[in-house]
């Protein structure tokens, strides 16, 4: 028998706004336990949240970003949970009306591309963090009151694969718009999973299974391979699937169950009476929809048509915002395109992987990086040089005064260098013998020795010049 | 007196997910008494409510937002909240230890 896959996937998604969601008190981890924190976010009687507009407004803009639809109306509904990461009880989310609702996003598989729908995106905020040891656990509350946008795709995905491209795809767009760094290291982006099979021409969904926080798309990927094989080897022999929560174990690459407690899902939620209803005007849509920046797929097209990129290029540069806005400062400061390009996609590149960091934790800058283009095109420094340079502008250092500081400054003027080609000649008579009788190695030769009197420091296109002007003269 | 709108289990249901804990023999009384508040509830629904817009803010204000501006807690605030925690080490709030991680990251 053969089945068909339907996977379906919710996202959260952290936003970087300056405030809570709820509660005035910084978004900022790495500080001190519950050093951003207020009585709103420990859940005191009598305390009134008051929602963020930057978190409506980012909301708005990752909706605009999915292509969906916005709402226009919508309140808040309460979700009741005890749990000691959240000291309310209970989590202000948005179940009725959310904030968008609609939209799609296009990915591609081996070629072929697929629109994946989205059902609803909604804002609401996120929980406290717990460790554990054996005696205890303990709450901090700073993330407690983050902003999230939780985004719940229609149930189009049809493999393992074409989930990893949708999740791609959408860490991109999100990306973009800057409302959230979408790290799943970091936790900023994580995902839940559905899947079901049902045999192909079946128009009845199978029983689904729900894997959650699964914190790579790698993860992803085989977990739902293996739950896929699975239901399939389940359903063969006869049985049948439960609906249960499952964990993907890391170590095994195998998904076991976890522990379902009767009743948990009744959440009993109700429309929250604290934050009032919200209304949303057309002018404040079309207002968010001017500030959206440029999607991956025009830059890459502006790379392209404008900036004489390739399509690979433009690709690579593409993959995260911060790569692609370093590349568009550098070239806006000077650096030509492909150049600036090729440093970033190899050098920089290198650079980053071999110390597993990102372009920001460096100290190099688009200025520098175009400044030092720019000294290469107009043959201050050899590409030799430029190495040396590099190192440099990665240290933070301005290129020209780096260049200069070490001596790494190409010998670039005819009237000075004209005397060393002289002098060289006058001293290897045979190599002009040799040269005259069709003899090329000894222009290498010659190159060298002037090379080697310059300290390396002659720039060799002018310096070729030079030395066969004057061979043909004798 | 309709006490069928809610059954034991239900109750005991409720008391479960609210985290409430009373005696046995007080169950059939409780019973009783949210019945006749759900009783109270259908009286209402005799009210014609044809086109009305189900409402879902008791207050007719809309739009009520603040400007994305962080305000820090002092360390003084800080220090007064971690006073009226159960438990507390090292900025932590300390509490017994939770086996049941399903829930986690609502």
């Amino acid at each position: 028998m053969n089945f068909q896959t339907t996977i379906g996937l919710e996202v959260h998604v952290e936003l970087k706004t300056n405030s809570k969601i709820y509660s005035p008190s910084p978004v900022d981890f790495g500080d001190q336990p519950n050093a951003n924190t207020n009585v709103i976010d420990w859940g005191y009687p009598g305390v009134l949240p008051t929602l963020n507009k930057g978190v409506v407004r980012d909301g708005i803009m990752a909706g605009l970003a999915l292509h969906a639809q916005i709402a226009h109306h919508m309140h808040f509904d309460r979700k009741n949970y005890f749990y000691p990461d959240n000291p309310k009880a209970y989590q202000i989310t948005q179940s009725d009306t959310p904030i968008a609702h609609d939209g799609w996003i296009e990915i591609e598989v081996d070629g072929k591309k697929k629109k994946i729908g989205i059902a609803e995106m909604h804002i609401e905020e996120d929980a406290g963090k717990n460790t554990h040891t054996s005696k205890y656990s303990y709450v901090d509350l700073n993330r407690q009151g983050t902003p999230l946008i939780e985004i719940v795709s229609k149930p189009d995905i049809a493999s393992p694969d074409e989930a990893v491209a949708y999740l791609e795809a959408l860490r991109q767009r999100i990306q973009f718009t800057g409302i959230s760094d979408v790290k799943m290291e970091e936790g900023s982006m994580r995902v839940d999973t559905n899947i079901s099979i049902r045999p192909v021409g079946s128009d009845k969904f199978g029983t689904k299974t729900e894997m959650k926080n699964i914190n790579s798309f790698n993860y992803v990927r085989k977990a739902l391979a293996f739950e896929e094989k699975r239901h399939q080897q389940v359903l063969m022999s006869g049985g049948h699937i439960a609906q249960e929560t499952r964990r993907y174990d890391e170590p095994t690459g195998t998904t076991v169950s976890m522990r379902t407690k009767e009743g948990a899902d009744d959440y009993r939620y109700f429309p929250e009476p604290d934050i009032p209803d919200l209304n949303v005007s057309d002018d404040w849509i079309k207002e968010i929809e001017g500030e959206m920046p440029e999607m991956p797929g025009e830059r890459r097209k502006h790379y392209v048509d404008d900036l004489g990129l390739s399509d690979y290029d433009a690709m690579v540069l593409t993959q995260t915002k911060e790569m692609s806005d370093f590349f568009e400062a550098a070239v806006k400061d000077g650096g030509d395109p492909k150049r600036v390009a090729n440093y970033l996609m190899n050098d920089v590149n290198s650079y980053l992987n071999d110390k597993h960091i990102d372009l920001p934790d460096t100290k190099l800058t688009p200025a520098n990086l175009a400044g030092m283009v720019k000294l290469i095109d107009d043959g201050t420094i050899s590409s030799k040089m430029a190495k040396k340079v590099f190192k440099g502008i990665l240290a933070g250092e301005e290129p020209q005064a780096y260049a200069k500081e070490h001596g790494l400054v190409q010998l670039s003027d005819p009237a000075q260098l004209q005397p060393i080609v002289d002098d060289v000649l006058a001293n290897n008579a045979q190599s002009i013998e040799d040269f005259k009788n069709g003899k090329d190695r000894a222009v290498g030769y010659l190159m060298g020795q002037i090379m080697k009197q310059t300290r390396g420091k002659a720039n060799p296109q002018v310096v070729t010049q030079l030395l066969m002007k004057s061979l043909k003269a004798k | 007196m309709m006490a069928s709108k809610i059954t034991k289990q239900q109750v005991e249901h409720v008391a479960e997910l609210a985290k409430l804990e009373f005696p046995k023999d007080e169950l059939g009384k409780f019973t009783t008494q949210l019945g006749s508040i759900i009783d109270m509830f259908e009286d209402l629904t005799a009210v014609d409510t044809d086109g009305v817009e189900p409402m879902t803010s008791a207050t007719d204000r809309v739009n009520v937002m603040r400007e994305d501006k962080a305000v820090k807690a002092t360390k003084e605030e800080t220090e007064a909240l971690l006073k009226n925690a159960p438990d507390e080490d090292g900025g932590y709030i300390r509490v017994p230890v939770i086996i049941d991680e399903s829930e986690d990251g609502e």
